[in-house]
């Protein structure tokens, strides 16, 4: 069972790209041929063999490469990880979380020893072996919800609960479509999800935050969340727009296959224990349309799901530009013919 | 949504008569490992399996979370409610296997607040054993204010006191020790949060009390357990599944309909998480609406109630479910 990391890029020359196994195994988020916003929560139970829900924190082939872009954009720009001093609790809660699991799902790469209050945390493809106390911060390079998502793929949001609402105080967000955990520091969830269309008229909101504020220790669940991106960026943040936003508009029907992406974030809810907060972390999955193509099934399927994708959906993420060219890329492997239930590529 | 391991099947340890009216009963696993980690407020929902009849009812934790080896709770004996407290006191000895569930918490600490002013009565102590534990053991600043009737059924005070001394005031009744409730809120710093965990009656007192003295709500917050009421049987008929139920005098809407072969959604069975709300799809007659969730307009409607502590009276009752 051992991973294959590969050394890659996200960045200037784009070298990200996925293996055959990694394809087959991407968390595909259509259940059907068309795609509406919907409260579309699912207990996140661990165990399927084969995709990335054989563990309750997936980790793959793009780990080593992901941890280090992580790092470059930290170094450019440490607002991107912050907490406020009341969420120094829920940082060590998911310290505890992500070390137990990794260690208890890949006991190979991941070893935690705990003698009391003193941990023994080794992470070898990291090359990482510390000694802490848990609990006490100065035992650490850095405090401990930035230490353990150092060493964990996808950003994470850490809500505090409170007046009946879910406020959003501390987080580390690197891999982000398009928001910024600088501006949405201290926000609730209303304020926070402002910006999406039609969902708050369907009262996806409302009924969305009732379901989290009840939401149970030992009871996680997820959500897919998707979007597309052009070129394998992981950071497109609204702080690096500059950066990334023209790329849009270089989409052509000779390149399509290799720059463009489907984006699918898995999102996750866990109740952590001693802070009663509620950890966020949103898996990000990248897969080149030449790579989806390879399944005949998610090639008819995401073809039909873009063409006739609401236009305010396009517009939100940002999808007008290249849409019409992408969707005309896609037609060539859409026959027509029926696509099979569930989400999985045949 | 009950997917995951709610269910933990647990052995009772000990079990200790901590005065005339209260029982406390330790919790550890069955296959002898360490419990979830838990915040203190939290409760557990314990099952009582009562010949024919489960009953499911909330109890707070009051262990110290950071010792999770056992979990405590201690139960007051309501001679004249459902029976789930009588069962507890009357049936449930040690080495006795119970399932108990997952904590949740529905009344955590605000760790924003600069200091934590709380306000027990009675029973209502028991969530605050737990919180005192955890903020003691970091850098926690907190005040116990509790209200007893007198020294025999002062639960636990004895054992706050000696853990936390002087934060901890008590007002005995029969000596005719009174709160002077206005006057402990005047000298609280800014940024001091209040809490309040007792009879229904003192909760609705200390809310107006810190209102009037102009606390917001934010920073008010309290923990009320509709015990569910007994009340005259009812039938109900569940649309979706196409079943009639009859509601007992002695179990809750939320057990008749599980009773059924249902499996819906709860979480504190006490009136408070808004889980349980189910749609009414027609009614003749007239509700019982025993919850603090829903809003004064739902309840106009007649279009809702929360079947874990609400009943209803009357011809006919139409329930989606
Ligand atoms: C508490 C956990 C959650 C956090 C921290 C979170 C955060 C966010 C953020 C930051 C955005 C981007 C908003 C922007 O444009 O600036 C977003 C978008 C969105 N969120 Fe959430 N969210 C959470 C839970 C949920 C849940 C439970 C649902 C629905 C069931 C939901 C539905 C959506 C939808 C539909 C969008 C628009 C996405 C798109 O079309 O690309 N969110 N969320
Ligand atoms: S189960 Fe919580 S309100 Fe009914």
């Amino acid at each position: 069972m051992g991973i294959n990391f590969r050394q890659e890029t996200f960045r200037d020359d784009y070298s990200f790209k996925n293996s055959p196994e990694q394809i087959r195994r991407f968390p595909f988020p259509f259940p059907e041929d068309k795609y509406m916003y919907s409260v579309n929560i699912e207990p996140h139970v661990p165990g399927l063999k084969d995709t990335v829900f054989e563990h309750l924190f997936d980790v793959d082939e793009h780990y080593i490469s992901e941890m280090q872009d992580r790092a470059l954009v930290l170094a450019e720009d440490p607002l991107r990880c912050q907490s406020l001093p009341h969420m120094e609790l829920a940082g060590w809660d998911t310290l505890e979380l992500l070390m137990t699991e990794k260690a208890k799902s890949y006991p190979d790469l991941f070893t935690l020893t705990r003698d009391g209050d003193k941990w023994h945390w080794i992470n070898r493809p990291l090359g990482i072996d510390d000694h802490f106390t848990f609990g006490d911060s100065s035992t650490l390079p850095y405090g401990p919800l930035e230490y353990i998502t150092r060493q964990s793929q996808g950003d994470f949001a850490v809500l505090d609960q409170r007046d009946n609402n879910l406020w959003m105080d501390a987080g580390i967000v690197t891999t982000q479509a398009d928001w910024s955990l600088d501006f949405d520091i201290g926000m609730n969830f209303f304020e926070w999800h402002a910006p999406v269309p039609l969902a708050h008229q369907m009262g996806v909101f409302t009924r969305a935050l009732k379901f989290l504020m009840a939401l149970q220790q030992g009871q996680p669940s997820r959500r897919h969340n998707w979007t597309m991106t052009i070129n394998s960026r992981l950071d497109t943040s609204p702080e690096n727009f500059h950066k990334w936003g023209t790329d849009r508009a270089t989409v052509t029907p000779e390149n399509v296959g290799q720059k463009v992406h489907l984006r699918v974030e898995v999102q996750m809810f866990f109740r952590l224990p001693r802070s009663n907060a509620l950890l966020f972390p949103i898996r990000c999955y990248l897969l080149k349309m030449d790579e989806l193509v390879t399944s005949p099934k998610w090639a008819r399927r995401f073809h039909r799901v873009l063409r006739d994708l609401p236009n305010e959906l396009a517009e939100y993420k940002g999808l007008v530009r290249y849409r019409p060219t992408v969707v005309e890329w896609l037609s060539k492997y859409d026959d027509g013919a029926p696509t099979s239930a569930g989400l999985g590529p045949d | 949504m009950k997917a995951g391991s709610n269910r933990i099947e647990a052995v009772v340890t000990n079990v200790v008569a901590v005065n005339e009216l209260v029982k406390r009963f330790h919790f550890e696993r069955a296959d002898g490992g360490l419990l979830p980690t838990f915040s203190g407020g939290a409760h557990i929902v314990v099952e009582m399996r009562d010949d024919e009849k489960t009953r499911l009812n909330p109890y707070s934790l009051m262990s110290t979370p950071l010792d999770t080896r056992d979990y405590r709770v201690s139960i007051r004996r309501d001679d004249v409610g459902r029976g789930g407290s009588l069962f507890m006191h009357r049936k449930v000895k040690l080495g006795d296997r119970m399932v108990i569930s997952n904590p949740v918490n529905l009344f955590s600490l605000d760790l924003r607040a600069k200091k934590h002013l709380m306000i027990a009565g009675g029973i209502g102590i028991t969530p605050f054993v737990a919180q005192t534990s955890q903020l003691a053991a970091g850098t926690g600043n907190f005040e116990l204010h509790y209200a007893v009737r007198n020294d025999a059924l002062a639960t636990y005070a004895d054992v706050l006191r000696e853990r936390h001394g002087s934060r901890i005031h008590l007002y005995r009744d029969d000596h005719g020790e009174t709160l002077d409730l206005a006057r402990v809120l005047a000298t609280q710093p800014l940024g001091t949060h209040l809490y309040v965990c007792g009879p229904a009656g003192m909760i609705t007192w200390v809310r107006n009390t810190a209102a009037a003295a102009g606390w917001p709500a934010e920073r008010v917050h309290f923990e009320h357990f509709a015990a569910p009421q007994p009340g005259r049987p009812f039938d109900v008929r569940l649309a979706v599944s196409g079943v009639e139920i009859q509601v007992g005098e002695h179990e809750s809407l939320l057990e008749a309909i599980e009773a059924a072969g249902l499996d819906p959604p709860y979480l504190c069975r006490g009136g408070v998480c808004g889980q349980c709300e189910t749609n009414v799809i027609s009614h003749d007659g007239k509700f019982l609406h025993n919850d603090h969730w829903l809003s004064e307009e739902d309840r106009q409607s007649g279009c809702k109630i929360m079947p874990c502590v609400s009943r209803f009276e009357g011809k006919s009752l139409v329930l989606e479910r």
